[in-house]
């Protein structure tokens, strides 16, 4: 377990704290620690497929950040600097073709893979960046709800024991967790469990309309599919999935694009309210102007890894900046320069 | 970023202009949305007795809550849909049904316009020669060509749209959303290729963004779907 202590340090880990940041029992309720990751990928100049030389490019190197309880960080940074896989790997997600180092640690906790694959939904919720997550066959109120495995009360009752119904009722993302549930032969028990399950799918079901409403979803959105949803509406329909669980930590890898200024408040106002009942959020975002209307701390991004770490209020002045790639990040705004260098590397 | 570079980067936009008078032959062409009404099959009407008009010399920026219809009306402008009433004329001529349309959309998540299993040099091939300065002013990487879409990240995927886009020769550009998913540099990056090759061509565009900074740098006119 990672501890140090905070009232010594002000400055620690990377990073300087921010006021309403908090240590519950002393440490980070997300640190990630050197991590590194590189791809195994064939020569892409050979001449043909079979005399190819495997070639590793490294993507995240050396990347720290952390997020305390109480706090939202936000990630801003150039397109293809690693944030998604940042994002990816603290959902316990990898490719095969990808190498990793490095530590993660959760409210104290060591974590590896599996770990973190089961705190999908239940610790940590996912924002994800593509709207191709939802599942094109499932009607997106149910989506929501999470019950997509499980359609008949019955079949559920009879398979999933209390202890376990809350797996099977979690978000889209773990719905392969659902399937390795426990069987329960006593009867007395089933019975329980069949209530517990109505009642608790009817809680889901009330929860899912609400946030619907306060989403401006109208409530027969909820029996469409993914594709008859406008590029704004999957984008809710995203949200209302990570405000369904109860998590501890939030990963918003761009939870705003398509959404009007109204709408995108809305989101923002609800990551604040999370962060200040306790939570943690990860806000990756490419609307700086956004991000800082109500982030914390905010993070700057660049070829894999933290080039900067600032206050929000340095986003005022470009001089208030270290790095090149923030000060170009901050003439490139269109309420700025709208400038960019033409061709190659945005930086060179 | 010093203010000499930025205002090397403003005369840019002029000699553009300049080159932009030279192709003066170019001839104009009209886009033009007549009395189009449309809805989604057993869903209401989403979009009733519109009337457009675009020129090639316009960037028309499209105005609407999320939900309403901008990205059905592109949809319709490009050809993927067909109205149910009323027509899309280019130069006073129905769409064709096939060939090179010319009338190109891109979309705002580039991960779903291309085909998983293409390797994006072929992607790229697919509307014929795309010329090398193109490639390099949009900041495509050589050692990208070989790779699939899904190792490549969003913004890097929507440069070799654009570049897709711009090769097939278009009158018109349709632009749903195409750099939300973009950080600022490439947003400003691809705009600056995307403004310089339509005034340098004579290409007409459509676009939608949520971002009203956005829209007043780039929009010569609004029009409220
Ligand atoms: N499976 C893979 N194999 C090889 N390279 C990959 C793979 N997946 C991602 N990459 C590369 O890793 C880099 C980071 O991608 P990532 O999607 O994390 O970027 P990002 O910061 O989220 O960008 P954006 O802002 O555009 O979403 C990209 O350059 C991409 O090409
Ligand atoms: N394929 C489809 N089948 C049925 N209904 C659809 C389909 N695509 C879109 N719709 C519906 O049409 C309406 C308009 O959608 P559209 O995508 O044009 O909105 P938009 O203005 O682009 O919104 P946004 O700003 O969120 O992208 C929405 O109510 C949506 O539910
Ligand atoms: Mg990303
Ligand atoms: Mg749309």
């Amino acid at each position: 377990m990672l501890t140090l202590n905070h009232e010594l340090e002000q400055s620690h880990h990377h990073h300087k704290h921010a006021n309403t940041s908090h240590h519950v029992g002393g440490h980070h309720l997300m640190q990630v620690e050197n991590l590194n990751i590189s791809f195994t990928m064939y020569e892409s100049d050979a001449r043909s497929y079979f005399n190819a030389k495997q070639v590793q490019s490294n993507v995240i190197h050396d990347l720290c950040i952390g997020v305390h309880s109480g706090e939202i960080v936000a990630i801003v940074g150039a397109s293809g600097s690693g944030k998604t896989l940042l994002a990816d790997s603290l959902m316990g997600h990898f490719e095969p073709n990808a190498t990793v180092t490095g530590s993660i640690w959760f409210d104290g906790d060591k974590m590896d893979a599996a770990s973190l694959k089961k705190l999908r939904g239940h610790g940590i919720s996912l924002v994800p960046q593509s709207v191709n997550f939802l599942d094109p066959l499932i009607k997106v109120g149910k989506q929501v709800q999470g019950f997509t495995k499980s359609n008949s009360i019955k079949k559920c009752a009879d398979k999933v024991s209390p202890k376990n119904i809350s797996n099977n009722a979690s978000s889209i993302s773990n719905s392969d967790d659902a399937n390795n549930s426990d069987d329960v032969s006593n009867t007395g028990n089933t019975n329980k469990a069949r209530r517990f399950f109505k009642e608790h799918r009817a809680q889901r079901a009330k929860l899912q309309a609400k946030l619907f409403e306060r989403y401006n979803l109208n409530s027969n959105v909820a029996s469409l599919y993914p594709f008859e949803l406008s590029g704004g509406m999957a984008r809710r329909v995203l949200l209302c999935c990570a405000l369904m669980d109860n998590p501890k930590v939030i990963i918003a890898d761009e939870p705003t694009p398509g959404l009007d200024l109204e709408l995108a408040k809305v989101a923002l106002a609800d990551f604040r309210q999370f962060a200040n009942d306790g939570g943690g959020v990860l806000l990756i975002t490419h609307d700086i102007e956004l991000a800082l209307s109500v982030a914390d701390r905010v993070a700057v991004f660049y070829d894999g890894t933290v080039v900067e770490e600032t206050a929000v209020a340095n986003f005022a002045n470009p001089d208030l900046l270290s790095h090149p790639f923030s000060k170009a990040l901050w003439h490139a705004l269109p309420e700025h320069d709208f400038f960019a260098p033409t061709g190659g590397d945005a930086l060179s | 970023m010093t203010l000499d570079t930025v205002a090397a980067n403003v005369s840019d936009l002029e000699t553009s202009r300049l080159k932009a008078d030279l192709n003066a032959d170019l001839k104009e062409a009209v886009l033009e949305a007549r009395d189009l009404s449309f809805g989604y099959l057993n869903s209401k009407k989403i979009i009733s007795d519109l009337n457009l008009i675009v020129r090639t010399n316009e960037r028309v920026a499209l105005l609407a809550p999320s939900g309403r219809g901008k990205s059905t009306l592109c949809k319709l402008l490009a050809g993927y849909l067909l109205p149910n009433k009323g027509s899309v004329l280019l130069d006073d001529k129905p769409l064709p049904q096939s060939g090179v349309c010319l009338v190109q959309m891109v979309w705002q998540h580039p991960e779903q316009a291309l085909d998983p299993r293409m390797r994006m040099r072929q992607t790229l091939s697919e509307s014929g020669v795309v010329s090398p300065e193109l490639i390099e002013s949009l900041g495509i990487r050589q050692k990208w060509l070989s790779r699939y879409p899904h190792e490549l990240s969003g913004g890097e995927l929507q440069r070799f749209c654009l570049a897709r886009v711009l090769a097939a020769s278009p009158r018109f550009i349709i632009a749903d959303e195409i750099s939300t998913m973009l950080d600022a540099l490439t947003q400003a990056q691809i705009w600056q290729v995307l403004i310089r090759e339509c005034e340098k061509r004579r290409i007409g565009m459509v676009f939608v963004s949520h971002s009203a900074m956005l829209t007043k740098r780039i929009a010569t006119r609004t029009f409220k779907v």
